[in-house]
C-alpha cells in the first residue's frame, strides 16, 4: 500500500517518443504554469513573512506605520519582553500559550472521536443515512461568524437557551451562570470550536471508508470479528494517511484559531479564553506595538513548525520501520 | 451482511446525540429569527411569542446589510475564480511533470497553510499601506485587496486537492490529446479538465467558502467601503441595542447561500477529498 509517502510521485506512465521530445522543447512549461501561483504566494505570504521577522527586531509603533523602515532597531528585546515570564507581557502571553495547548488538544482529540464516531456508523447504508449526512455537515457549511453569533447568543445569561435548558428544563443549576465571562468561558470556546471542527473530521474520515472495500469487513466478520475488533484492525489501519493528514491539519487549524474567540467573545475576551491568535491580534492592535506582536508571531511560528517538524520525522521513522 | 444488534445500538446512540448537538443552534437560528424584539431580549422560550417576519425585513435598514453582502459575493465570486484558473494550472504542472524544483513548490506552498494569520496580517497590511503611498493604487479598504489575499488562502489547500484529483486521470487521456494535435494546455484544458470536474468544483467550493467565511484579515481591511457580511454582521450588537432576531435572521439570509451550494456539491468535494487525501 503506498500510503506512507502521500507526496510520492505516481509511476509514470510508459513514456511515447512524442511525449519526450516536447518535454525537451517545453522545459519552461511546468514554470510558466506555475508562475502565477508563485508570485502570489511570494507576494501575499513570503514577504510579508520575512517583513514580519524584521519587524520582529523594530520598535514599530503607530508613529512608524507609513515610515516603518525609520522604526528603531532594538535588537532581540521584543523577544526577551515576550519570554521574560515574570514581566507582565510575557506571563500573559504564556498563560494564553497554556490555554492554547489545552483547547488545541481537547478540541482535535474530542472532535476526531465525534467524526469517527459518526463516519462509522454512517459507513453501511440505512434509511434517512443522507439526511444525517447532509445534517452533521451543515456547522461546516455555514459560514464562521453566523455559527458562532448563534452560539454567542445561545450562551447569553439572560436570554440564552444554554441557561434556560440547564436551569429551567433539566434543573441541574440552581443559578444561571455566566458562559462568556470568567472562568467558564474556556468550556464554552472549547464546545462552540468542538461543533464547527467536529464534521470536517466527519467528511475527510468518510472520504476515506469510501476507499475501504466492503469484502474486506465480509472476510473479517466471515473470521468471526466483531465490530470493534474490525474496526481496531481493519478501519483504522486503512485510515492512517488519512488520519495523518487530518490531524495535522486540525492541529494547525485549531491552534491559530482566531475566529472562534474574536466572533464569540468580541471585544470584552476573558482571561480564560485568551487563544494565542487572538492574544496577538489584540497586543498588536490594541496596544499598537507591531514589533512587539511580531515577536510573538514569530515565536509561534517557531513552535508551529517545531510540532510539525517533529511530528513528519516521527511518521517518516515510524513507516520505514514498518 | 447484517448489522449486528450492539452496532445498531451503537449507531443510533452516536446519531441521536450528535443530530441533537448539531441541531439546536440552527433551530436557535431559525426560531429566534421569527421572534418579536421583546422574545429575544427577554427570558428564552422555545417557541415565538408570536411569528413575525418584521426582522427579515428590518435587518436590512438597522445596518447596511445589502452593501456588505454584494461586497462579500463581489470579493467571494472574484477570488474563487481567480483562485481556480491559478490552481488549475499549477496543479497540472505538479501532476504531470516532473521538473527541477517540483518538491521545493509543493512543500513551501503547503507549509504556508501553517503560518498563523496574525504573522502575516500585519506586514501585508504595512505592505499594502506603503504601496499605496508609493504608487497610489489602493489595496486597503478596496475589494480588489481583499481579492487578491483571500484567493492566496484558498490556493495551497486547492493545488494540493486538484493535483491529487488529476493524478488518478490515466496519462494516456492527454497523450491521445496530444497525438491528436493538441498542445499542452489545449489537452489540459480541453481534455483533463472535464474530466477533472469534480475535483474542480470541489476546489471551487473551498475557495469560496474560504473568502466567504474570512475574518481576521476582513476585520483589519476592510473600512466601510468595503466591508464585507464577516465583519459587517457584528453592527447589529454595536449599536445601544442588541437586535438578536435581526442578527438570527441576518445569519441564516447569509448562511443559506453556501450552505445549499455546499450540500448539494459535497459528493463532488469528498470526491475531491478523496483524491487528495487517500494519494
Amino acid at each position: 500500500m503506498a500510503t506512507t509517502t502521500p507526496t510520492a510521485p505516481p509511476v509514470p506512465a510508459a513514456r511515447t517518443v512524442p511525449r519526450r521530445r516536447t518535454r525537451k522543447s517545453g522545459w519552461w512549461l511546468p514554470y510558466a504554469l506555475l508562475a502565477p501561483a508563485v508570485v502570489l504566494e511570494v507576494f501575499i505570504h513570503l514577504v510579508p513573512m520575512l517583513t514580519g521577522i524584521w519587524m520582529s527586531f523594530t520598535q514599530l509603533t503607530r508613529f512608524f506605520i507609513r515610515d516603518w523602515t525609520s522604526a528603531p532597531f532594538v535588537g532581540l528585546r521584543n523577544y526577551q519582553v515576550a519570554l521574560d515570564v515574570d514581566g507582565a507581557v510575557g506571563r500573559a502571553l504564556l498563560s494564553s500559550f497554556g490555554i492554547t495547548c489545552a483547547y488545541t488538544v481537547l478540541v482535535v482529540g474530542i472532535s476526531w472521536s465525534l467524526g469517527m464516531a459518526a463516519a462509522v456508523a454512517l459507513q453501511r447504508p440505512f434509511r434517512s443515512r443522507a439526511l444525517f449526512r447532509t445534517l452533521f455537515l451543515v456547522p461546516y457549511a455555514l459560514p464562521v461568524y453566523a455559527g458562532i453569533v448563534t452560539w454567542n447568543f445561545m450562551l447569553q445569561r439572560d436570554n440564552g437557551v444554554i441557561n434556560h435548558l440547564l436551569v429551567e428544563d433539566l434543573g441541574v443549576m440552581q443559578d444561571k451562570p455566566f458562559w462568556l465571562i470568567g472562568g467558564r468561558a474556556f468550556a464554552s470556546i472549547v464546545i462552540v470550536a468542538i461543533w464547527r471542527m467536529w464534521p470536517f473530521a466527519f467528511l475527510m474520515l468518510t472520504a476515506g471508508l469510501q476507499s475501504v472495500p466492503d469484502d474486506v469487513y465480509e472476510a473479517a466478520a466471515m473470521d468471526g470479528a466483531h465490530a470493534f475488533r474490525s474496526w481496531w484492525s481493519i478501519t483504522l489501519p486503512m485510515l492512517r494517511p488519512v488520519n495523518l493528514v487530518l490531524v495535522l491539519v486540525m492541529f494547525l487549524w485549531v491552534f491559530n484559531d482566531f475566529n472562534t474567540p474574536y466572533v464569540l467573545f468580541g471585544t470584552a475576551q476573558p482571561a480564560a479564553g485568551d487563544l494565542i491568535s487572538f492574544h496577538i491580534y489584540n497586543a498588536s492592535f490594541l496596544t499598537w506595538n507591531f514589533g512587539a506582536g511580531a515577536a510573538m508571531s514569530v515565536l509561534l511560528l517557531l513552535f508551529l513548525l517545531l510540532v510539525t517538524g517533529t511530528y513528519l520525522i516521527a511518521l517518516n521513522r515510524r513507516s520505514r520501520r514498518a | 451482511m447484517h448489522d449486528t444488534r450492539a452496532f445498531k445500538t451503537f449507531r443510533a446512540a452516536v446519531i441521536v446525540v450528535l443530530a441533537a448537538v448539531t441541531a439546536l443552534p440552527l433551530y436557535i437560528m431559525v426560531t429566534s429569527s421569527l421572534k418579536p424584539l421583546q422574545d429575544v431580549r427577554g427570558a428564552f422560550s422555545w417557541w415565538p411569542s408570536t411569528i413575525t417576519f418584521q426582522p427579515f425585513i428590518d435587518m436590512w435598514t438597522t445596518v447596511p446589510l445589502a452593501r456588505y453582502f454584494v461586497n462579500s459575493l463581489v470579493v467571494s465570486s472574484a477570488a474563487t475564480i481567480a483562485s481556480l484558473v491559478i490552481a488549475i494550472f499549477a496543479s497540472y504542472a505538479v501532476s504531470r511533470y516532473r521538473f527541477r524544483g517540483r518538491s521545493v513548490f509543493t512543500t513551501t506552498v503547503l507549509s504556508t497553510q501553517m503560518f498563523p494569520g496574525v504573522l502575516f496580517l500585519l506586514p501585508l497590511f504595512i505592505i499594502f499601506v506603503n504601496i499605496e503611498q508609493g504608487t497610489g493604487f489602493q489595496f486597503v479598504g478596496t475589494r480588489i485587496g481583499l481579492v487578491i489575499t483571500y484567493l492566496t488562502f484558498s490556493l495551497p489547500f486547492s493545488i494540493w486537492m486538484l493535483s491529487g484529483y488529476l493524478d488518478n486521470i490515466p496519462q494516456e487521456l492527454d497523450e491521445a490529446a496530444r497525438v491528436d494535435g493538441c498542445s499542452p494546455v489545449g489537452a489540459l484544458l480541453r481534455v483533463v479538465l472535464p474530466a477533472a470536474r469534480p475535483g474542480v468544483i470541489a476546489v471551487a467550493i473551498y475557495a469560496f467558502m474560504t473568502a466567504w467565511g474570512e475574518v481576521l484579515f476582513a476585520s483589519v481591511m476592510t473600512t466601510e467601503a468595503n466591508r464585507t457580511l464577516a465583519v459587517g454582521i457584528r453592527q447589529y450588537s454595536t449599536q445601544t441595542n442588541v437586535y438578536w432576531n435581526e442578527i438570527m435572521a441576518a445569519s441564516l439570509v447569509v448562511s443559506i447561500p453556501v450552505v445549499i451550494g455546499f450540500l448539494l456539491l459535497q459528493r463532488h468535494f469528498v470526491a475531491g477529498l478523496t483524491a487528495g487525501a487517500v494519494k
